[in-house]
């Protein structure tokens, strides 16, 4: 193989951008059928409560609507939703029913679906479906949910729903040699991806030939498949999931929520092609939150900062129901507390707390982001009490190249051992210090200049990518200038089609732009699985890269089998295959092509393949992020001047695609640590139901954000030699903002535990080193 | 995220609108720029009957200046004019650099001066402008022309004094004298959202530097906006200094009891009031006198 342009490593547009800025995308509003017709979901307004009847009459009075279900009427599908991925013991007490059945436990809570012939109607008649509900007191806070007073599944006797213990080491003995040791309690907010396309489904059977088809999967369209073909009793073979275009994910679209099934199976118990879409209020209500977490977190180091051990206990709030992600983020969580250091002795209490609220799920960067936080923070508390720089302390503590792999145990009751693959922590840690001049900034921080307090904060992170079940691809050569690329790694706005053709192209050596990718469906590949943690490129990439190896081995075999040559005596390049010798063509894909038009059955093989790529080891990709910040005395209000990432990923499949994804991170995790939040008042009630109330990052917020994606160390663990990338710029965002606003705020020993800092709460943080002392 | 059914009527002349709000009284509400009712209406957060569009009412739009100088504005008159017009650069600067707080682009394309006075959002910059410039409201009914100062016009959240047969159809803005000078500032989440707490004020300066009459708004702090004399006290009959400028902040702080929400507790919110009113007064001093140049 040798292409005559590499495409692999170059800057190239993303395909999909011109139907995406030409309004030409087709996401599932865009889709129609023939006799559509519109579902509602009914959801409860009460945070908890016991269902005493639920009153359809008024709501099928409405003209236009047909049918009204709730869940008496859909029991013998409706069970319960399983976990999919993050099985924690415990949580399987507490899975949600697709429509709740005799109580309800959060705003938001499916009650019942309508069906008319417009949405019009449907919204009237959902408005006329009468639920009464005794009201029961909801639970609210993790520390409200650990009392046990009100419980969230009375049947369960408790709201912790998980617990265990993730340890290496001897934690305790470790901080027995400790000269200093610091205990602090941090918090994380509760927010989440928040797309900007709203979840949308239709769902369409056939009664003819008895198939279901749903638009508007993603994620994992194969294992969805697989679910609701069990839950409707259906064969997997007789369910298509098809992949439109999808306005971002951020891992909480595209799970299996209760509308997963209740749209399909209305629209097989009616025969009618059957449309839902969420409003952004149900949105913000109905797709899975994340982050909301305490941490009681407690550091041991000697003297000079060198840390010995880290203990603590998490308290997950996980809302009112175990998703699918089921206990990921708290394990997640605990997994990377220690971070990209070298801490042998470390354990973590884990606890998942129901609570009457929206239930949670995996965010970009789950746990991660969290865990940096907590202990990013605690670390320049600990320089701070010792008086060493943070950046000093950071390099002395970080896992050095040569202790590579390094071994981080076992610390995920659902995994087996890990270790990290790769890399050279320190130097990229160097490297952002470089680029943000953190030398040069040392006469601003702390400092008031011109009515702003400056300060510099920094975080360091490391992630795990890729792994997880085999992915799946698919090659069909028409024509050398039409070649489909089918693959079970689907897209929720990445950009696969322009990166999976870059690499097919250079295994095949045909021009990229002949090739078309087909992605995230069900009827492409026979096998496939999905995009998470950040495997779309590694696994379904990697994919790619075998399916393109497979076609040019049956390329050479044939010529081999024409020619009589050996193998070592012919080369492949541009689509054929030539005697290395005499450079005369033995076979070409145009020549295969026009023995297949001609019905050359062998010609018709020869010209497909399929091959699948499996790795069931994690490659871990790492980083730094560097904030410098600017807030203003008098509002409270933060600038941030500059935010710096900087990351080895790997090999670099499309350096603008990368760069794409590290900023929009950045920019993400930026929203998540100053803008956004789900706040609810006393009665479970979620005052933020819409973008007035949620701040969602605009493009004028943050401007002067910089990623620097580095090589050092390329992935053994897949061919591409690639990391993953769409989590690592938001990990360490909340840990650095919030050294940053600490160094700022330096002069008045504030104290930053939590999340979001907001001009508000960074007023209270100030006010309240300013309050008077007890006496 | 599809409003409930409604009965829409486009008429042609306000005397037309005000038959119709007769005839459908309470169930009726008007539509003017429709950036605050359509959202209501497909959140489902309201429901009236019957929707009268008063966008069609061409003599409702526009602004003229009275032969008194007083600068008249019709009720459907749309943010962005008020924005991007010579007319109100020169006349009343104020509102022309207020605008561009005011939502973006595209909603102040949409948006009016009456409907935003109207609905009387208590973060919204028309209340306060208005009352800031000690404009008059002209509401008309079917027996005739009331006229209602800003002042009295606010009432609380979303109230006003706007009866329910009347119309507000013009907005009266006084001249301002060749002395006057102003300060407008407004803090919110991100550029475009509603404000914590803005303030707006209007300082005459004579040419010995004292203020002979100050005007100091304070809005999104409570429920309407607020004229604060005390805090003017500070500055009329002197030529202010820091020490003033600061007493004057301090005293607008302590002469408001500030409304809490989760974007801003109230302590927060009386923090931005002091801050802002020291800013809008020095901004108003710093001006040039001849401010009508820009």
């Amino acid at each position: 193989m040798n292409p005559v342009t590499q495409e692999v490593g170059r800057a190239r547009e993303r395909r999909e951008d011109e139907r995406f800025l030409r309004g030409a995308g087709c996401f599932v509003d865009d889709f129609k059928l023939p006799g559509l017709c519109h579902a509602v979901v009914m959801r409860s307004a009460m945070a908890h409560g016991r269902i005493v009847s639920i009153d359809t009459a008024a709501a099928l009075a409405v003209p236009g609507v047909f049918a009204v279900f709730t869940h008496a009427d859909i029991a013998e599908w409706a069970s319960a939703i399983p976990v999919r991925a993050g099985a924690v013991a415990g949580l399987d007490g507490y899975l949600q029913l697709p429509l709740a059945r005799d109580t309800v436990r959060y705003v938001g809570e499916p009650l019942a679906v309508v069906l008319a012939e417009d949405q019009y109607a449907a919204e009237d008649g959902a408005d006329l479906v009468y639920a009464d509900i005794d009201q029961m007191d909801a639970v609210v806070t993790i520390a409200d949910a650990l009392r046990n007073d009100i419980l969230v599944h009375a049947d369960s006797g408790t709201n912790l729903a998980a617990h265990y213990v993730a340890r290496r080491g001897d934690a305790d003995s470790a901080f027995a040699q400790a000269d200093y040791t610091r205990k602090e309690t941090f918090h994380c907010h509760r927010h989440s991806s928040v797309p900007l396309e709203t979840r949308g489904l239709v769902a369409r059977w056939d009664t003819a030939t008895g198939r279901l088809q749903v638009w508007g999967a993603t994620k994992v369209p194969f294992y969805n498949r697989r679910l609701l073909a069990q839950m409707l009793g259906l064969d997997e073979n007789a369910v298509d999931l098809i992949e439109l275009d999808v306005g971002g994910s951020f891992g909480a679209r595209g799970e299996f929520y209760p509308e997963d099934l209740l749209i399909p199976l209305v629209a097989r118990l009616t025969g009618r092609a059957v449309k839902w879409i969420e409003d952004r209020r149900e949105n913000l209500i109905a797709m899975n939150h994340s982050r909301e977490m305490e941490c009681e977190l407690e550091i041991g180091a000697r003297r000079d900062g060198t840390i010995l051990g880290l203990r603590g206990k998490l308290f997950a709030d996980m809302g009112a129901y175990a998703r699918t992600t089921g206990g990921i983020v708290p394990a997640k969580a605990a997994m990377f507390l220690p971070g990209p250091y070298d801490i042998a002795h470390y354990s973590c209490e884990v606890n998942a707390v129901m609570t009457n609220k929206t239930p949670s799920g995996t965010f970009r960067g789950p746990g991660r982001y969290e865990a940096n936080f907590f202990r990013e923070r605690l670390i320049d508390m600990m320089a701070a009490d010792l008086g060493l720089d943070p950046a000093a302390v950071r390099l002395a503590n970080l896992i050095r190249p040569e202790q590579m792999p390094y071994q981080i145990g076992k610390l995920v009751p659902y995994e087996e051992s890990a270790e990290y693959d790769g890399g050279d922590y320190p130097f990229v840690f160097r490297h952002a210090l470089e680029k943000v001049d953190y030398a040069g900034l040392a006469g601003v921080r702390g400092k008031l200049i011109d009515g702003k307090w400056h300060g510099v904060g920094m975080a360091c992170f490391v992630d795990s990518s890729g792994a997880g079940p085999a992915e799946y691809a698919r090659l069909m050569v028409n024509a050398p200038t039409d070649i489909h690329l089918f693959t079970g790694a689907s897209s929720a706005g990445q950009g696969h089609e322009t990166a999976f053709a870059q690499i097919l192209a250079d295994e095949i050596g045909l021009p990229a732009p002949a090739i078309q990718v087909f992605h995230g469906s069900t009827t492409g590949v026979a096998r496939g699985f999905g995009t998470y943690h950040g495997r779309g490129l590694v696994m379904g990439g990697s994919a790619v890269k075998r399916v393109g190896e497979a076609f040019v081995a049956q390329l050479l075999g044939e010529a081999a089998r024409r020619s009589g040559l050996a193998l070592a005596d012919l080369a492949y390049r541009g689509g054929a295959v030539f005697n290395r010798h005499t450079r005369d063509t033995i076979v070409s894909v145009e020549q295969l092509c026009e023995e297949k038009r001609r019905g050359d059955a062998a010609a018709r093989r020869l010209l497909q393949a399929d091959a699948h790529f499996a790795q069931t080891v994690c490659t871990f990709e790492y980083g730094t992020q560097i904030a410098h910040v600017a807030i203003d005395a008098q509002t409270s209000t933060l600038e941030v001047i500059r935010l710096v990432t900087v990351e080895d990923c790997g090999n670099v499949i499309n350096p603008l695609i990368v760069h794409g994804q590290v900023i929009g991170a950045a920019v993400q995790g930026l929203g998540g640590t100053l803008l956004e939040e789900f706040v609810y008042d006393d009665f479970g009630q979620m005052l933020c139901g819409s973008f007035a109330d949620y701040l969602l990052p605009t493009s004028t917020d943050f401007p002067n954000v910089e990623a620097y994606s580095l090589n050092m160390a390329p992935s053994l663990l897949n061919p591409l030699g690639a990391k993953g990338v769409g989590e690592g710029g938001i990990e360490g965002v909340g840990g650095a903002i919030a050294n940053a606003v600490a160094d700022a705020l330096q002069s008045f020993g504030v104290k930053v535990v939590s999340l979001p800092l907001s001009p508000n709460n960074i007023s209270r943080l100030i006010r309240e080193t300013r309050a008077p002392q007890a006496p | 995220m599809k409003p409930p059914v409604f009965d829409y009527f486009s008429p042609a002349s306000v005397e037309e609108a005000l038959t119709l709000l007769g005839e459908h009284g309470e169930g009726a509400k008007l539509l003017a720029g429709g950036q605050s009712l359509m959202p209501a209406l497909n959140f489902r957060l309201a429901a009236p009957a019957v929707l009268i569009d008063l966008n069609p009412i061409g003599a409702l739009a526009g602004v003229h200046v009275a032969s008194d100088g007083r600068l008249v504005a019709g009720a459907m008159t749309r943010h962005r004019w008020f924005e991007t017009s010579a007319l109100i650069q020169q006349r009343l600067p104020l509102v022309q650099h207020a605008m561009a707080s005011v939502a973006h682009v595209a909603i102040r394309n949409r948006g009016t001066i009456g409907g935003s006075l109207c609905h009387a959002d208590p973060a919204a910059e028309w209340p306060a402008l208005c009352l800031a410039c000690d404009a008059e409201m002209v509401l008309q009914s079917g027996t005739g022309l009331r006229y209602v100062k800003a002042g009295d016009f606010s009432r609380g959240l979303f109230t006003t004094a706007l009866g329910g047969a009347e119309i507000l159809v013009q907005v009266i803005f006084p001249a301002w004298p060749e002395t006057r000078r102003w300060g407008f500032q407004e803090l919110a989440r991100r550029r475009g959202d509603f404000a914590l707490v803005g303030v707006a004020c209007l300082l005459d300066v004579d040419t010995g530097g004292t203020c002979t009459d100050v005007r100091i708004v304070v809005f999104g702090a409570t429920d309407t906006p607020v004229l604060l004399r005390e805090a003017a006290s500070e500055l009329t009959g002197r030529a202010p200094t820091d020490h003033h400028v600061c007493s004057a902040a301090r005293c607008a702080r302590g002469g408001i009891d500030c409304r809490s929400d989760h974007h801003a507790s109230a302590e927060y919110r009386s923090e931005l009031v002091q801050a802002l009113t020291s800013r809008a007064i020095a901004q108003a001093l710093a001006r040039g006198n001849d401010v009508r140049d820009g």
